[in-house]
């Protein structure tokens, strides 16, 4: 890989190795006796690691200028692995902490390993961790190829994404040592924070400079989507990050806002994640990876703008839809609601788009399960965005909100639809990257598929039950007119849900990791295939003429 | 390559946006333009009307070794599990107590209203189960109430606090706008040990600045050495009772 650099871009990625390792010391320093400098170490630790693997390759001959004329794919297969490493690591903690509320002696008597400090770790690992590096590798391998034109630099999608990664290790191991903001989706401290910001004003650019080098005159709709996703994520990200630190050796801040006003940032914050992070980047991958796979034009231009602009303008306003019956005034909860239900016009074009699209492919999706994994992400997008409607109408909320019926919910979107498409688009993406002839094993496509499907219905479904049955019990009153349930009574009631919803996160994990073995083992056959044909091996070209991939 | 629909600008709309993405810089521009336009008309009025939050006189801000409970309860995630936020709904006032105002969490930075009830609500907590019960509590859940599912924190009794950085604690709180003052920053530190020193003199001290209603007792039952189980345990028992409005608001409501 670090032979695919010329020299002056060693140089700057030594550079950038050597800067960050000096942050990394003067945070050391400053921090000795808080997290804050563990987390300097750390931050040294990684820098140095990579500085090893750019000196390790650093007499290697130039490359060839014929690179040009191709796309720049590295660091999106980098990004795949690691997507891969932190779904199966997320979903493991997940599933840990899914146990611990059924088993909550099964730990250890330490802060680190308690139920309250590592559910963020399972929350950041799942969405920032495996869905930003999905979003990152995805991204740099869909603009290249809709604009038929090479990555602008190869450096900055390297410090991207490293940089990223280092973002979402610093995020995690905080958690565990009890380093966080407590704003949900955004622990991470100002620090991290700050760092975050650096980098993905670094994506923003990167990602201009190559739609300005595109040569087609039109952006394709994926990048829009793309585009919305970076920069609306880097507004929330800001507003909601404003904090005081207090002292520049120490991890601790405190939030600029308060009460009723820091939450209506956090969860304009919060919900516009979803909607901007969970929502519009995975849209980048279906409108790219879907009618690739199946074989057709996008069922219709015109949905895609509506739902595009409908996207960017309705979720922006919806996230006051977590406080009704709180102390936020009512007109703001008032707005919230009806944005929400209007919402459900633009999610909807854009399921129906997707899934008329598949008109005249159904037999396909019949037989490939890559491409049903995306077939199931559109119907679960489908589902999700209108049970997010319905739950946002007040009188509906007064029931969902605080249960269970949120986590199952959010668990149909993250696992129905982020994480299929995200698989969809993977096995979609890595035989193309790696140029072989397809996945190392349909069969076990299949059994991911399966598995996945099986383990979110049962999820799902779980925290449906528990969530409607919590809600109830809530609100039920005897005939005496008192209520008739204690709160410990509604827990204990949980039970058998909570065990339900382990087993079929258990079943999501297995196909994961399934997924992960596929992977690996395509990656090592084409390792092999290569150096045996390394001769006539079309590379992709740059004019078009990238026929020659199988299966693109 | 995916079939580029021929879409010429055959209506106003679709015309101008298909000359619109030809222009990278211009469709950013509309992206962010398109939508800042919810956050702004929902979020900047927050700031500037007035019923917004309510007025309470009798409001006062956390005391240092409440402060320091309450960033034991962040660290510790229990906003996971735990709301702070009573609705108004008929179950859960009669179930918690009045509903939560705004202004209650006025000094909240940030705020931690919570959104799931795992364990129940505990914006009214403060003064409703005693010391003992919540040391006993927070030490094995299932000792106290056996189908507990909470995670036990046994490891709060065992760890001294850190009281150094209270000071500046206090001082970044003041920064983002909660009223300490000069003294209750500079005696910080030392606030903290009197509050659980019930005899001390520096338990008077500290009276005169946070008010005469300030709890001091040893929270975790052992007088003499300052423990994270005494910050926790000192914020749980003052939740709901830095002001007395929501009750007040209750009482007039029925009246």
């Amino acid at each position: 890989m670090i032979a695919q650099l010329t020299s002056s871009e060693r140089q700057t990625a030594l550079l950038l190795c050597a800067a960050t390792m000096a942050l990394g010391l003067v945070m050391l320093i400053a921090g000795l006796d808080n997290p804050f400098g563990i987390h300097g170490a750390l931050v040294m630790a990684c820098a140095f690691a990579v500085m090893l693997v750019v000196i390790a390759g650093y007499f290697a001959p130039e490359p060839s200028p014929t690179r040009l004329r191709q796309y720049y794919d590295d660091p999106s297969k980098v990004g795949v692995v690691l997507a891969m490493a932190w779904v199966v690591f997320g979903l493991f903690v997940g599933d840990w902490v899914a146990w611990l509320l059924v088993y909550p002696d099964l730990t250890f008597d330490a802060g680190w390993a308690s139920f309250g400090r590592i559910r963020p770790v399972h929350t950041t690992s799942v969405i920032f961790g495996f869905g930003g590096n999905a979003l990152i590798a995805t991204s740099f391998y869909v603009v290249q190829r809709t604009c038929s034109a090479r990555l602008a630099d190869q450096v900055s999608p390297w410090f991207v994404l490293l940089g990223y990664n280092l973002f979402c290790l610093v995020a995690i191991t905080g958690y565990m040592m009890g380093v966080t903001q407590s704003k949900e989706y955004a622990e991470p401290e100002w620090y991290a924070d700050i760092w975050l910001v650096i980098v993905w004003v670094t994506y923003f650019v990167l990602y201009m400079r190559t739609l300005a080098r595109r040569r087609e005159p039109h952006i394709y709709v994926a990048n829009w989507y793309y585009l919305a996703f970076i920069l609306v994520v880097a507004v929330l990200h800001i507003v909601n990050g404003l904090a005081v630190p207090v002292s520049f050796g120490e991890a601790r801040s405190y939030s600029a806002f308060s009460g009723v006003q820091d939450a209506m940032v956090q969860w304009w914050y919060g919900h516009n994640a979803v909607a901007f992070f969970l929502t519009s980047g995975f849209l980048g991958m279906l409108y790219y990876f879907l009618p690739k796979r199946a074989g057709r034009p996008i069922f219709s231009y015109r949905l895609s703008i509506i739902s595009f602009w409908g996207i960017t303008f309705f979720y922006m306003w919806a996230g006051s839809h977590h406080l009704h019956y709180t102390a936020l005034p009512q007109w703001v909860q008032t707005l919230g609601m009806t944005f929400s239900l209007m919402l459900l016009v633009p999610s909807w074009a854009s399921a129906g788009n997707a899934l008329a699209t598949l008109n005249g492919a159904w037999n396909k999706v019949r037989d490939d399960a890559t491409l049903r994994f995306m077939m199931v992400a559109a119907v679960y997008y489908g589902i999700t965005t209108f049970e997010g409607s319905f739950m946002a109408i007040r009188p509906v909320n007064s029931l969902s909100h605080y249960t269970d019926w949120t986590i199952g919910h959010v668990h149909a979107g993250a696992l129905g639809w982020v994480a299929m498409i995200s698989f969809g688009s993977i096995y979609a993406m890595v035989p193309w990257l790696w140029r072989s002839q397809a996945m190392y094993s349909a069969r076990l496509v299949e059994v991911h598929f399966w598995l996945a499907v099986a383990g979110t219905i049962i999820y799902v479904m779980a925290m449906w039950n528990s969530g409607v049955v919590q809600g109830l019990m809530w609100r039920t009153y005897n005939e005496s007119n008192t209520l008739a349930f204690s709160f410990l009574d509604s827990m204990v009631a949980m039970r058998p849900y909570y065990i339900a919803r382990a087993v079929g996160g258990l079943l999501f994990l297995i196909g994961a990791a399934v997924g992960s073995y596929n992977i690996w083992k395509t990656l090592q056959m084409a390792a092999q295939s290569r150096y045996r044909t390394q001769a006539d091996q079309p590379e992709a070209e740059l004019d078009g003429a990238a026929a020659a991939l199988p299966g693109e | 390559m995916v079939r580029r629909p021929r879409c010429r600008g055959n209506s106003i709309v679709f015309g101008f946006h298909y000359r619109l993405e030809r222009k990278s810089i211009w469709f950013v521009v509309a992206i962010v333009f398109v939508a800042s336009i919810g956050g702004l008309v929902e979020i900047a009025p927050l700031f500037t009307i007035d019923q917004t939050v309510e007025k309470a006189p009798d409001m006062r801000v956390y005391t240092p070794l409440e402060l320091a409970g309450r960033d034991i309860y962040t660290r510790e995630g229990c906003y996971a599990c735990h709301s702070q936020m009573i609705r108004t709904l008929r179950d859960e006032v009669e179930r918690y107590g009045p509903y939560s105002l705004a202004v209650e969490s006025q000094y909240d930075h940030p705020m931690l209203w919570g959104s799931k009830r795992t364990g129940p609500d505990l914006a009214r907590i403060g003064g409703k189960y005693s010391d003992e019960w919540h040391v006993a509590h927070l030490d094995n859940p299932r000792h106290v109430v056996a189908k507990s599912i909470m995670p036990a924190y046994g490891w709060l009794k065992r760890t001294p606090l850190r009281t150094e950085d209270l000071g500046r604690r206090l001082r970044a709180q003041r920064k983002v706008g909660v009223p300490y003052t000069d003294a209750m920053i500079a005696q910080a530190a030392a606030d903290a040990l009197a509050q659980t020193e019930p005899d001390s003199p520096g338990a008077e001290g500290l009276l005169q600045r946070y008010g005469e209603a300030t709890q001091v007792r040893a929270f975790d039952g052992i007088p003499g050495t300052l423990t994270e189980m005494d910050a926790l345990v000192a914020y749980l028992q003052i939740l709901g009772r830095l002001t007395d409005l929501a009750h007040q608001v209750e009482a007039g409501t029925r009246q």
